[in-house]
């Protein structure tokens, strides 16, 4: 009895194994299967796949969330890549506008026979004077005080103190400051001092000591006046825009009083440029 | 209807479900880059629960169906899916384990033996590209669904065979006890 059924087990199991081999023999190198089992069995399929589809997307949507919350982090960690390239970006492309206008500046008033040293400007007066700045060369790349400071627009100030990587430019709205000046136009041009018109306003300075009964006219551009005397040299060269004329107090009087905007933003300053060899430096 | 038809018709009826449930849902759901494959354990299940000829002949029809449903060539599933059945039979019928995770292990041994012997007859036949390390990986994955759904899978199979099977296996495994009032006890 235990042979017999032991026989047929064996047979069973050999014949199904030669089956196998003759399935796969006779369908090898065809597209498989059998086409006429599968036109019977597709609509099944089909009826079984539509049945149990709301149950697939159902577990699917559970796979998806925890695909998604896996995401989460590194989509995160992507972003703030991203963002801060973004920001880096803008930042340069923003840097990179500035230093075109100051090389355009450079090439129309030039100044780069000044040899102009760029500066990235570090600290800002904390307080609400807006009178100092702090920028990164110092006596090392042969900044020294007194030497006229300019960015994209004209005239910032000029350099107070140095160190060997740092200085200190006091800004023309400081109260300590004064800039000898005139106007762009006229003949001749109207001369006086730049001045602060009080402490704490950075947009308005004022044009003093202008001859008695020399009117100025509103929008008039105001320049440094400088001076090409070896013997007093100015501290500026000549032709650096300081601002434009917005107010003219008791015009034509003695006491005229000339306002103007400077034409650099003052509060906004990112870049700068120490005009080294100029001759007023104070060694 | 005897016992055995009715047998025939549940184990057929099994088989069918197993692979259009493969087919149409559990292959669609990829989890953790892998997917769980039914057909080894239910075939592993029908062999522990009904023995070796039952689980080669089912292990058989349903590769052949596999392999018909999802046109692969006739014959590579069937053949890895009737040694799977057998060997699980004979295993039950030499050695009756009775340990509760043997469906566990033997449905990490059924996959891996499933789905490497599939990847590599497939190589050994057609496959001309370099083989991949994913297929490794996909295969661990593959195994660890597996073993995750094989308690599930063998219980569902166990509940839905026994009442066709000639003897209940939890019948047959139960142990011997002797009452009080039995003579054997009283020849203490």
């Amino acid at each position: 009895m235990y042979d017999k059924s032991v026989r047929r087990r064996r047979a069973v199991l050999g014949l199904l194994v030669v089956s196998c081999l003759i399935l796969l023999t006779a369908t090898f190198g065809s597209t498989g299967g059998a086409g006429f089992f599968n036109e019977v069995i597709s609509p099944i399929q089909e009826g079984a796949s539509r049945a149990l589809k709301p149950v697939r997307d159902l577990v699917g949507w559970f796979g998806d969330t925890l695909d998604a919350k896996g995401q989460v982090k590194d989509l995160r960690t992507e972003r703030d890549a991203l963002r801060q390239q973004a920001v880096a970006a803008q930042a340069a492309e923003r840097e990179n506008a500035e230093l075109r206008k100051q090389l355009e500046m450079n090439q129309a008033l030039g100044l780069d026979a000044y040899a102009p040293v760029g500066a990235r400007v570090i600290t800002y007066d904390p307080s609400v004077w807006y009178s100092r700045i702090g920028i990164d060369k110092g006596s090392g790349d042969g900044v020294k005080p007194g030497m006229p400071v300019v960015a994209p627009g004209g005239l910032v100030g000029t350099v107070e103190a140095v160190t060997r990587g740092t200085a200190q430019v006091t800004l023309i709205t400081d109260s300590s400051s004064g800039v000898p000046a005139r106007t762009n136009v006229g003949n001749p041009p109207v001369q006086g001092v730049v001045e602060s018109s009080g402490a704490g306003n950075p947009n308005d300075l004022l044009l003093n000591y202008t001859p008695p009964r020399r009117e100025v006219r509103l929008k008039s551009r105001i320049v440094t006046a400088g001076t090409n005397s070896r013997k007093f040299n100015s501290l500026y060269p000549p032709n650096i825009p300081i601002g434009e004329v917005t107010r003219v107090d008791d015009a034509g009087s003695d006491s005229q009083q000339v306002h103007l905007r400077p034409y650099v933003d003052l509060r906004g300053l990112e870049f700068v440029q120490v005009l080294t060899a100029v001759n007023g430096g104070r060694a | 209807m005897n016992e055995r038809q009715h047998l025939r018709l549940r184990v057929g009826l099994l088989g069918a479900v197993t692979v259009l449930l493969q087919v149409t849902f559990v292959s669609q759901i990829r989890i953790a880059g892998g997917i769980a494959d039914i057909v080894p354990l239910v075939v592993l299940a029908v062999g522990l629960l009904c023995g070796a000829l039952t689980g080669a002949v089912f292990g058989f029809a349903v590769g052949l169906f596999v392999d018909i449903a999802l046109f692969h060539w006739l014959g590579i599933s069937s053949l890895l899916l009737l040694t799977i059945g057998f060997a699980a039979g004979r295993i039950q019928e030499a050695r009756d384990p009775e340990g509760a995770f043997v469906p566990l292990f033997g449905a990490a041994a059924a996959t891996l033996t499933y789905v490497l012997g599939y990847a590599i007859i497939q190589f050994l036949l057609d496959v001309e590209a370099p083989v991949s390390g994913v297929i490794l990986r996909q295969t661990l994955v593959t195994m660890l669904l597996n073993m995750l759904l094989a308690l599930p899978v063998y219980a569902l199979v166990r509940s839905w065979l026994v009442p066709a099977l000639p003897t209940d296996p939890r019948r047959r495994r139960r142990r011997a006890t002797t009452t009080s009032l039995s003579p054997l006890s009283r020849a203490r």
